[in-house]
């Protein structure tokens, strides 16, 4: 044990001078080869173009290999997956209980690995999120972009979209202490039976967490609206809000889509909150008053704590990553789609 | 009583005002933009039924002015206008003016071909449907038929009214600006540079329909091109730094203007 410590001591001074020695060495041989190289007819701007380039282009190619990367792992592990567990039962099953046993010799159930209960419950989500920022983000918008004065503005727009700094675990124990319970009081006062967690609650505070993606979005959309269309409205004697209503809206609409679309793959992929708020119980159901599951749920819930690497429950998180990744790709996409449309359309 | 003087007006060719009345009519109108006096102490006399034409350098407030016979210039905050400006015997700075009437009244054409990005047929029919104009549908197609024709539009575009406005070349867009804006009956018709985007051939259409249009509205244009002052207008005014230096028969004016000032500017010695 000593011994091998100081053999630990030894190597580590040894390579820490080696460090110092390589970096002297690096340093004369760089300064050397630099002064060999600086002449009358050295085009040192150019070089530094050239240079520049690659080290941008190196930088680029870092956050695209890694999404590459991330994208293939989690492939091959829903490849695996699927070796298990058939692909039509994982899509259009009804069951989800993906708990399976450890140990030959344990009793346990076999599992079910049927997504419809996370999709219904993720849907259902988003949905009752959409409800509350789609109609506050837009109208906020609107009042940011054509009615509040300069000074209003400049306040008010910050302050919105530091609720977009909120960290989601803060808002996921509002949801949680705050929410659901003062939701399951008014149900029971009037007579409904509300879970103590339940997917309208986690829904709400989704809502409000993503209120400032759809507003700050449109309000740049609506601002990107030309002013000689609306002088050229107001010229026809339209009011304000027939003016936004009939032609800033209208020539708006792609870009406030593509908003609400990114607003959606976001809280898609949100996961404090319904950790929190809205439950782990796989209610196949369309009640908001219930609790439900989504695929960010099921995820942490899988892979949190001890596991076997190799058992279908753990690649289940996988192939639920798998499938959620292809859905919010398909939602950019097409409101990137979208956007592109937008652009064209001015010109 | 300094300013007044600064501004002398022409009498007009009688046989123009003789058998024309009185359209707008302006007395010691001011504009200011925040602490700018863009228009100082401005009177004129606008007749109907003939083309009168705003001429003078950049930044001289012409197209202050002629926004603010809309009020138009109600959209800029630091905007303020004082004095009157009557239209029909109504002060439309009245504070009981309903402004959306006013503008439904008098029309206005912008610098730049603005139509809506919406199919030819609604950039038409948008002014006749929120004024309530119209019945029904077949009134509407009348009325968006009428229009552009009357705009000199209606041939080219009649087996494409679904297709979207912005897809028609400048010239023709700016026509569908114009069917636009008499597409809801006004009574005056302004027009901000109309033809400064346009080439020369769509410009001398613009100036064709313009020469039209007369027979039956007010019409004031601002313009950069002195020749197309020339061209279409019965009265010419000269605006210099905010002042209204010279307001008369154009032809008089450009052959024979009063002020210096004019005379400098139409022989392109200044501006």
């Amino acid at each position: 044990m000593e011994q091998s410590a100081e053999a630990m001591q030894n190597a580590s001074t040894v390579s820490s001078w080696a460090i110092l020695a390589l970096g002297v060495l690096a340093a004369v041989g760089g300064a050397a080869w630099v002064m060999s190289r600086i002449s009358a007819d050295f085009r040192a701007r150019n070089t530094f173009e050239r240079i520049t380039s690659w080290v941008l282009l190196a930088c680029s190619a870092v956050a695209i290999l890694t999404t590459i990367g991330i994208v293939f792992s989690v492939m091959l592990e829903t490849v695996r997956f699927f070796g298990k567990v058939s692909p039509i039962d994982f899509l259009f099953g009804l069951q989800w209980s993906p708990q399976t046993a450890m140990r030959a010799d344990q009793v346990g159930s076999s599992g079910a690995f049927g997504i419809a209960p996370l999709v219904a419950g993720t849907m259902l989500i988003t949905l009752i999120a959409m409800f509350v920022a789609g109609p506050i983000g837009l109208f906020a918008a609107i009042y940011m972009a054509e009615y509040a004065s300069d000074r209003v503005r400049s306040i008010a727009k910050p302050l919105l979209e530091i609720l977009a700094g909120i960290p989601t675990v803060v808002l996921g124990f509002f949801a949680a202490l705050t929410v659901a319970p003062a939701l399951r009081g008014w149900g029971e006062s009037i007579g409904l039976t509300v879970a103590s967690e339940s997917a309208l609650a986690a829904g709400l505070v989704m809502g409000m967490m993503i209120i400032p993606f759809v507003s700050s979005l449109s309000d740049d959309v609506i601002n990107a609206v030309p002013q000689s269309l609306r002088d050229g409205s107001y010229a026809m004697g339209a009011t304000k809000s027939e003016t936004i209503k009939k032609v800033v809206l209208p020539a708006a609409l792609p870009g406030i889509v593509s908003a609400f679309m990114l607003a959606i793959s976001r809280a898609v992929g949100e996961t404090m909150i319904v950790v929190m708020a809205a439950g782990l119980a796989a209610n196949l159901t369309f009640n908001p008053l219930e609790a439900v599951t989504t695929f960010t749920v099921q995820i942490k819930t899988i892979l949190v704590g001890d596991q076997e690497f190799d058992s279908a429950k753990t690649l289940a998180a996988f192939a639920l990553g798998f499938v959620l990744f292809f859905f919010t790709l398909i939602l950019n996409v097409i409101a990137l789609r979208v956007v592109r449309k937008y652009r064209e359309q001015y010109d | 009583m300094q300013l007044v003087t600064n501004s002398i007006i022409t009498p007009p060719n009688p046989a123009i005002m003789a058998e024309r009345p009185v359209k707008i009519e302006a007395r010691n109108v001011n504009v200011f933009y925040g602490d700018k006096h863009a228009i100082k102490d401005l009177s004129i006399d606008i007749p109907d039924r003939a083309v009168s034409a705003f001429i003078g350098p950049s930044g001289c407030g012409k197209s202050t002015f002629l926004r603010s016979i809309n009020r138009m210039n109600d959209t800029i905050p630091s905007c303020r206008v004082t004095g009157d400006i009557v239209i029909d015997n109504k002060n439309i700075y009245d504070r009981d003016l309903d402004v959306v009437q006013l503008r439904a009244r008098v029309g206005m054409v912008f610098q730049k071909p603005n139509p809506f990005p919406k199919s030819i047929f609604e950039n038409v029919a948008y002014g006749p449907r929120i004024h309530g104009l119209v019945k029904d549908k077949t009134d509407l197609e009348e009325t968006v038929v009428t229009s552009l024709k009357k705009a000199g539009l209606f041939e080219e575009v009649k087996d494409r009214m679904q297709h979207p406005g912005t897809g028609l070349s400048g010239g023709q867009q700016q026509r569908l600006c114009i069917a636009r804006a008499i597409a809801v009956n006004p009574e005056v018709i302004l027009m901000d540079e109309p033809c400064s985007a346009l080439d020369p051939i769509a410009t001398a259409r613009i100036e064709e329909l313009i020469d039209e249009l007369k027979q039956n509205y007010c019409i004031v244009i601002v313009t950069h091109s002195m020749q197309q002052a020339a061209r279409v207008s019965q009265l010419t005014a000269f605006f210099h730094l905010g002042n209204l230096v010279e307001f008369g028969d154009t032809n008089a004016m450009f052959t024979a203007p009063v002020e210096k000032r004019t005379q400098d500017y139409i022989t392109g010695r200044f501006g």
